[in-house]
């Protein structure tokens, strides 16, 4: 759709000895926003901090526009970030922020004024010109942040975790102007976060990484539907994931049974991982079913309930609008489409069994994650 | 309940302002307008005052370049050691310190021990052949001696505020384009302002009042600062109205010093510089 902008060949990174990014490659499109997803420690920000000039990668390359930029300092990079917190100079005002880059570029006075203005109404901040910034919301210092990179008129915009501190309403709003400035200023945005959904909603491409490896890359829709492996499997999303056995294309055994799915390529009796997404699953009565299995436990969530149903042992999580109490037998009837299959990696057999399974669990990892970064 | 508490406990130090600072300050203030042999009121002390001017102006000038050659040997050396790791902080820490421990007579008399005319640094000169230099008792003498005794007291609070810049915020000046020098002067420098302020200040308010390093280190041949005026006529003139006067002139100086340094300090958070 349009030109490569920004390639990563081979970046290792590594602190103390510990390999931090382990053989990053990966190219950014003009006008595109990226994704860096991955939960906290998986190398996303070190990543972006490369491209942004903080850091020089161990080894590797970063290209833009095609000529190497390994050495130039981040002052000279036609590349603006938007910092963790936001990390607005306190001693000026918003139009001080704002103004800061055209200023150290000299540019003449009534410029920077011009610029600064459009970029306010941009960001939908007019008239806040003279503000302290500790006298603005959350979510307004962000937007003084977006303004203060925008206003240059960079290539490139990096966020790193920028809707990490406001609260989930205003994130979401956050989200939606984001995307629209994106589009707005047509620039590319490469964005970090450790929030799946956030991720989903806004990005062209999602990078999901994990232990300093790129782990998939693709539409959202594509990393959702089509899991690489078990690890992104569980982390877009929830999953269910089963060892089976893949007898040939398109016929795949697992609970002692045969299924019709819709994948093939497949080495012939290949030991495959099986994810059957929790919200693609269909009640039927116990007598009807391919499966039968024991409610164990029902959690109301607003728009559905999640339903943990133990069949032969393993826990399955199923998210339905149906209502099926404790101790209930249940049928469920899978179709071809709703099975997606995965060769093994080593992530195999660590995630997708929801027998510890709590409502209150996802929740405090996330909190957990949110503390580390 | 907390409130009875902390007056409770403010207690002691409250009375004890009370009969040592405050009683005292109106003792001086009732000297200062006294007469000294009939104890009449009287206005003479005040307008004896102007006599003390050049003294006055001596002991601001003294000070302020003490306040400065502070801050320009003080500044690098507080970065420097904000900008080292956690352990090495605490050691760089406790060595700036370290002088403090030590009696402030002890270290003016060791430097005019250095200094004298048949001191070490000329016996040093000597021994290679060289001339002996007037040291003592030339002002050089006593504003090192001043910028000696109270450079910690600038070190340590700039130190302070440097070691809470925020790191994002420097990236963020060189991310927007700012080279060494110029994330120095936008970002660094204003974002240190406080602790400069409080460095001046802590270091012109003793220097001014100061006595005991310009008679070890200035001498006879030196003008008298105002620390060492009041003192004289304390001790020796026997006039302790006059003496009287001249501290509360010099209380009424610092006082306007550091309300000038706050001033400045409120307007520099305010924001006003757009």
């Amino acid at each position: 759709m349009s030109k490569e902008l920004i390639r990563l060949q081979d970046l290792t990174m590594e602190f103390d000895g510990e390999r931090i990014l382990d053989g990053i490659n990966l190219y950014f499109n003009d006008h595109e926003f990226l994704t860096l997803l991955g939960p906290s420690g998986c190398g996303k920000t070190t990543t972006l901090r490369i491209i942004g000039g903080f850091l020089t990668p161990t080894s590797g390359r970063v290209l833009f526009d095609g000529k190497c930029i390994n050495d130039v300092p981040a002052y000279e990079r036609q590349i603006n970030t938007v910092f963790q917190r936001y990390a607005l100079f306190p001693h000026l005002d918003v139009f001080g922020n704002i103004a800061f880059g055209l200023k150290v570029a000299k540019l003449p006075k009534e410029e920077i004024n011009q610029r600064v203005q459009e970029i306010l109404t941009v960001v939908g901040m007019k008239g806040y010109e003279h503000r302290r910034i500790d006298s603005l919301s959350g979510g307004q210092q962000q937007r003084v942040a977006i303004a203060r990179a925008l206003v240059n008129r960079p290539k490139v915009l990096l966020l790193d975790e920028p809707l990490a501190a406001l609260d989930l309403r205003l994130r979401k709003d956050m989200q939606n102007e984001l995307k629209r400035i994106q589009q707005a200023m047509g620039i590319t945005f490469i964005y970090v976060t450790h929030d799946q959904e956030e991720a989903l909603s806004m990005s062209d491409t999602v990078v999901v990484m994990d232990k300093g490896r790129i782990q998939q890359i693709g539409r959202p829709e594509d990393i959702y539907n089509e899991p690489k492996n078990a690890f992104v499997a569980d982390f877009i999303g929830e999953s269910n994931i089963l060892d089976g056995v893949m007898l040939s294309d398109y016929k795949v055994k697992f609970f002692g049974r045969v299924f019709d799915c819709v994948d093939a390529g497949f080495a012939p009796n290949e030991p495959v991982d099986v994810v059957i997404r929790p919200e693609d699953i269909d009640f039927v009565p116990a007598g009807e079913g391919h499966l039968v299995g024991t409610v164990t436990s029902v959690t109301f969530k607003g728009l559905n309930y999640d339903i943990i149903v133990d069949f032969r042992g393993f826990k399955w999580l199923i998210q339905t609008t149906d209502y099926h109490g404790e101790g209930e037998t249940v049928g469920i009837r899978l179709n071809p489409e709703d099975i997606h299959i995965m060769h093994k990696s080593e992530y195999s057999g660590m995630f997708g069994d929801y027998s510890s399974y709590s409502a209150e669990y996802d929740e405090l990892t996330e909190d957990a994650a949110d503390e580390e970064e | 309940m907390k409130k009875n508490k902390s007056i409770l406990l403010s207690g002691p130090y409250i009375l004890w302002m009370l009969i040592f600072t405050l009683i005292p300050l109106g003792v001086v203030g009732y000297y200062a307008l006294t007469d000294v042999e009939t104890g009449a009121f009287t206005f003479a002390n005040i307008k004896d005052l102007g006599l003390f001017l050049p003294t006055l102006g001596i002991s601001v000038w003294y000070s302020i370049l003490s306040a400065a050659i502070c801050l320009v040997l003080g500044y690098p050396v507080a970065y420097f050691i904000a900008h080292r790791s956690a352990v090495t902080q605490k050691i760089l820490y406790m060595l700036v310190m370290l002088p403090m421990c030590m009696s402030f007579l002890l270290r003016t008399l060791a430097w005019a021990g250095l200094l004298e005319t048949n001191g070490i640094i000329n016996q040093f000169l000597n021994l290679l052949g060289l001339p002996s230099l007037k040291m003592i008792g030339t002002p050089g003498a006593v504003i090192l001696g001043m910028v000696y005794n109270y450079l910690p007291y600038m070190i340590l609070p700039l130190y302070s505020i440097i070691v809470k810049i925020d790191n994002r915020l420097i990236e963020a000046a060189e991310d927007l384009g700012c080279n060494g020098m110029q994330v120095f002067g936008r970002v660094v420098l204003p974002l240190s302002m406080p602790g400069i302020l409080s460095g001046i200040t802590m270091v012109f308010v003793p220097a001014v009042s100061t006595f005991y390093i310009s008679q070890k280190l200035g001498g006879a041949d030196m003008p008298l600062l105002i620390g060492d005026a009041i003192e004289k006529q304390f001790k020796t003139a026997g006039n302790p109205n006059l003496g009287a006067a001249l501290s509360l002139v010099l209380m009424l100086m610092v006082f306007i010093c550091t309300g000038i340094m706050n001033r400045f300090g409120s307007d520099e958070e305010g924001g006003v510089v757009a």
